[in-house]
């Protein structure tokens, strides 16, 4: 049964390209043994980092297991509070996951949305919405993203913030993204629009939303699948950016960006493992992510492919 | 010593799943001065034979064996002896003129180009030859002419350039893969006759690809008829027209539409070799139970009336005023269609055709004039198409049968989506039973239904479009094109099916094509459009044994004709 589907999906194009790219099968393993972790956090993880029952100031500071020191009940060693780094880790990377798939997903929803209006229904709408997106492109992402922080920061009070703060960051970072996911969905529409199986529903007299929504987005979703997967890849990076900045989640459920900006302060004391651990592990989930998307577009266009 | 000898070729694609064998066993000769045909249904390896006398074939493809001689020399494989044949001793004109020439040099300079690389003569000398060139090609004030960039010449005096370009060097061989298949009748014609013309004055040897008989019929002394890469038949274009043997070469002959009188339905070659006659008897007629008899009443079911139209883009500008000089695609057209005819529009690229097409089925709105349907107005005082007196009443099939169906929808769903939508609160049982119905009356396999469009050839597709287009139980169905992306013997099937269709459910149809000999085997009545103008309209009959306007005189002339050998 398990051949069976394996032997279906090595037959599609888009599985023969999986299996035969060394680079999809590792980047896509990485992230999925990352996925898993992160969602299984409190089965994986060997301490809970937030439960303070478990955390002893006394073995904070503690460095990984093969320097001087080290302890083998924390592998990759503690940081300031006595939290062990590598539980740390899998729930920093569960925040960063959630970020970056909700304020994609945000973004995706708005800019498709946008973009296949636009692009379908034309005139004076497609010029208002267009020139929006140039205009935030001008804008760089983190700082649309600091800027959206800030306004929230001002509006909401202070004892909401730390509760609110993971909405604002996916907002914030859901809005500096969605311009690129327009102007995809807006060109592949003009393109899917004027083939003729468009033409054939409107005469039929099907209504513009179902010609859209039922007809076109289906056929445009290949280039949208591979900027968010490349977009999801940046989102985790800005949460981790303005996470370091200090303006991301609260340091009580401290994302991956956050524990790189706690061990920062302890870099040039020696206890290099507090900032370095995380960030490594920011570049792998991310350089993973990137190449994985690298790949999706090379086997979905098929004009790049390789003959 | 024959100019071209090609012996034994094997030309195979190898795929992931299957090695696709484009030619197998291909022999055959070519002395100068003859013009040789090669025909076939598309994916028979006409081509593939064309681009490995070049040796352009593209990886996966590979000659695994078999030799290609120009002048006793061996050229395969052997890529030296080839850049330097290709070009000098070989031209190539290829299809499609808008992308055959770089659209960033100008003429001169790709002529010249070509030329020195080849020739060993001054820059003077070329520019002077490449003038002559142009001359020769038939294209006037070549002096001035050579400074122009490709945009600036029409289709078919770019395919003259492209000609130019490929004798420049002054080959002995020209290879040309459906020169003509781009462009229209009287142009056409200009370039065949061109084409001749060069072989006799400069001892040419031309291989012509085609999958147009008529062509064939007026250029070729000799004929290969391919399929599935083997050459079926070979030999003198009038034996093998007037009398070809092969299931292949027949069915090919038959199936042309011929240009001097109108048959009933066109004759198919089985897959045995025999001949099928079809009639509407063999339609499978259970839709008639749901649809209802229809009677044919011969009343006027579509009127236009001075219909202009000027494409501006509306979102920009804000004036109402209609430019005078603006160009009109449409311009002043008024005609009738009664119930139970087919109309026929006839004309070259840019005519207005689909224009006309597009503003009955409200796909494009008219700026001047009246269109009434059954009675009705279609457009109301703010020239909006008021949907539900004629949507679904009005149907269309489209050109090109690839893009024309979601390819992300089976084909069960999208003949049922019209179904569901005219028909709210249809029972799953009698859903059921209408897209049987109407996948049966197309001639289709009820095991199709469960399939996605790209499963299935062009012709199947056209006919998945024809179910579509009938599944609102249609009164008029337009018809834009619906056979000229199709091999010939599939045009003969789909338009045997559309008019055994039109027999049985009494549909009017509106046929829309820029070919002749199929609009005259279609049609009742003709209305000839130039630029957007009718120019005439009248009888079948009456319009093609005495045409009165010009342009219908000339576009009649100047059709290739199959019989003009028989």
């Amino acid at each position: 049964m398990i051949k069976k589907t394996f032997n279906k999906m090595y037959d599609t194009d888009i599985g023969y390209s999986f299996f035969n790219s060394k680079i999809a099968i590792i980047s896509s393993s990485i992230f999925f043994i990352i996925f898993l972790c992160s969602f299984f956090a409190g089965i994986v993880a060997p301490y809970n980092p937030f439960d303070p029952a478990s955390v002893s100031l006394m073995d904070a500071f503690t460095p990984p297991v093969w320097s001087e020191g080290g302890s083998a009940s924390f592998f990759l060693g503690t940081d300031q509070q006595g939290r062990d780094m590598f539980s740390t880790m899998i729930y920093g990377s569960r925040i960063s996951l959630i970020v970056g798939f909700a304020s994609i997903l945000f973004a995706m929803i708005l800019g498709v949305f946008l973009g296949l209006t636009a692009g379908y229904i034309g005139g004076r709408y497609e010029i208002i919405v267009m020139r929006f997106t140039d205009i935030q492109l001008t804008i760089p992402t983190i700082l649309m993203a600091l800027l959206v922080d800030g306004i929230a920061r001002a509006v909401i009070s202070r004892s909401m913030h730390d509760e609110m703060a993971i909405y604002v960051l996916i907002f914030a970072i859901g809005i500096s993204e969605w311009p690129q996911f327009a102007r995809v969905t807006r060109a592949s529409t003009l393109v899917e629009k004027n083939k003729e199986y468009v033409s054939a529903s409107r005469i039929i007299g099907l209504s513009n939303i179902i010609i859209m929504f039922k007809h076109i987005l289906p056929n445009i979703l290949r280039p949208i699948l591979v900027i968010a997967t490349i977009g999801l890849a940046l989102a985790i990076i800005t949460e981790s950016t303005l996470s370091f900045l200090g303006v991301g989640v609260p340091p009580t459920t401290p994302s991956l960006g956050t524990l790189i900006r706690f061990g920062n302060n302890f870099l040039f004391s020696g206890e290099w493992w507090i900032t370095f651990f995380p960030a490594i592990f920011l570049v792998v989930l991310a350089l993973s992510i990137n190449l994985l998307g690298d790949w999706m577009r090379d086997a979905l266009n098929p004009k790049l492919k390789k003959r | 010593m024959s100019l071209l000898e090609i012996k034994n070729l094997n030309i195979s694609y190898k795929t992931r799943k299957e090695t696709i064998v484009a030619s197998s066993n291909v022999n055959f000769t070519l002395e100068r001065g003859e013009i040789l045909g090669i025909v076939g249904e598309s994916g028979s390896g006409k081509s593939t034979i064309a681009n490995a006398i070049i040796n352009l074939i593209d990886p996966p493809g590979q000659i695994t064996d078999g030799t290609i001689k120009i002048d006793n020399k061996e050229l395969q494989n052997n890529e030296e002896v080839i850049q330097k044949i290709r070009g000098k001793k070989i031209g190539f004109v290829f299809q499609d003129p808008q992308t055959s020439l770089n659209p960033l040099f100008k003429i001169k300079d790709q002529l010249i180009e070509t030329i020195q690389t080849h020739l060993n003569i001054s820059y003077e000398e070329a520019l002077k030859k490449s003038i002559n060139l142009l001359k020769e090609v038939g294209i006037e004030n070549a002096t001035k002419r050579i400074e122009d960039y490709p945009h600036q010449f029409s289709g078919g005096m770019r395919q003259r350039v492209v000609i130019a370009l490929a004798i420049s060097c002054e080959p002995d061989l020209i290879i040309a893969d459906e020169p003509t298949t781009a462009l229209d009748v009287s142009i056409q014609y200009q370039i065949i006759e061109l084409l001749k013309e060069l072989t006799k004055k400069r001892n040419l040897g031309v291989v012509i690809i085609t999958h147009d008989m008529g062509v064939i019929a007026e250029t070729t002394n000799k004929v290969i008829v391919m399929r599935h890469g083997l050459i079926v038949e070979q030999g003198n274009t009038k034996d093998l027209l007037t009398n070809p043997k092969s299931t292949e070469a027949r069915s090919l002959v038959i199936s042309v539409p011929p240009t001097n009188k109108k048959i009933k339905r066109f004759k198919l070659i089985g897959p045995d070799g025999s001949e099928i006659t079809s009639s509407s008897d063999n339609l499978t007629k259970n839709i008639i139970k749901t649809w209802g008899v229809r009677k044919n009443t011969n009343q006027k079911l579509l009127e236009l009336q001075n219909i202009t139209k000027i494409f501006d883009d509306q979102s920009i500008s804000y004036r109402k005023k209609i430019d005078e000089n603006a160009v009109k695609a449409v311009n002043n057209v008024s005609f009738q269609l009664f119930e139970g005819e087919t109309l026929g529009l006839v004309g070259e690229s840019g005519s207005g055709k689909s224009t006309i097409a597009k503003i009955i089925t409200g796909l494009v709105r008219p700026s001047v004039g009246k269109l009434e349907y059954n009675g009705l107005s279609l457009y109301n005082s703010k020239r909006k198409y008021q949907i539900d007196k004629s949507r679904g009443q009005i149907q269309m099939i489209f050109q090109d049968p690839y893009s024309s169906l979601n390819p992300r929808f089976k084909v069960k769903d999208i003949i049922a989506e019209p179904i569901k939508f005219f028909q709210k609160g249809i029972t799953r049982n009698d859903l059921e039973q209408n897209i049987n119905d109407l996948i049966d009356i197309v001639g289709m396999t009820r095991k199709s239904l469960d399939r996605y469009p790209h499963e299935f050839s062009g012709g199947q597709r056209q006919r998945i479009s024809i179910a579509r287009a009938l599944a609102t139980r249609p009164r008029l169905l337009i018809c834009d094109e619906p056979t000229s992306a199709l091999d010939v013997s599939i045009q003969a099937q789909i338009l045997n099916l559309l008019k055994d269709i039109q027999d049985e459910l009494h549909l009017t149809m509106l046929f829309i094509s820029h070919d002749l000999p199929v609009i005259r085997q279609m049609c009742n009545r003709i209305i000839v459009l130039k630029n957007g103008i009718v120019c005439e309209s009248n009888d079948t009959e009456t319009l093609f044994n005495n045409p009165l306007h010009e342009y219908t005189k000339e576009l009649i002339r100047l059709m290739p004709k199959i019989e003009s050998i028989i």
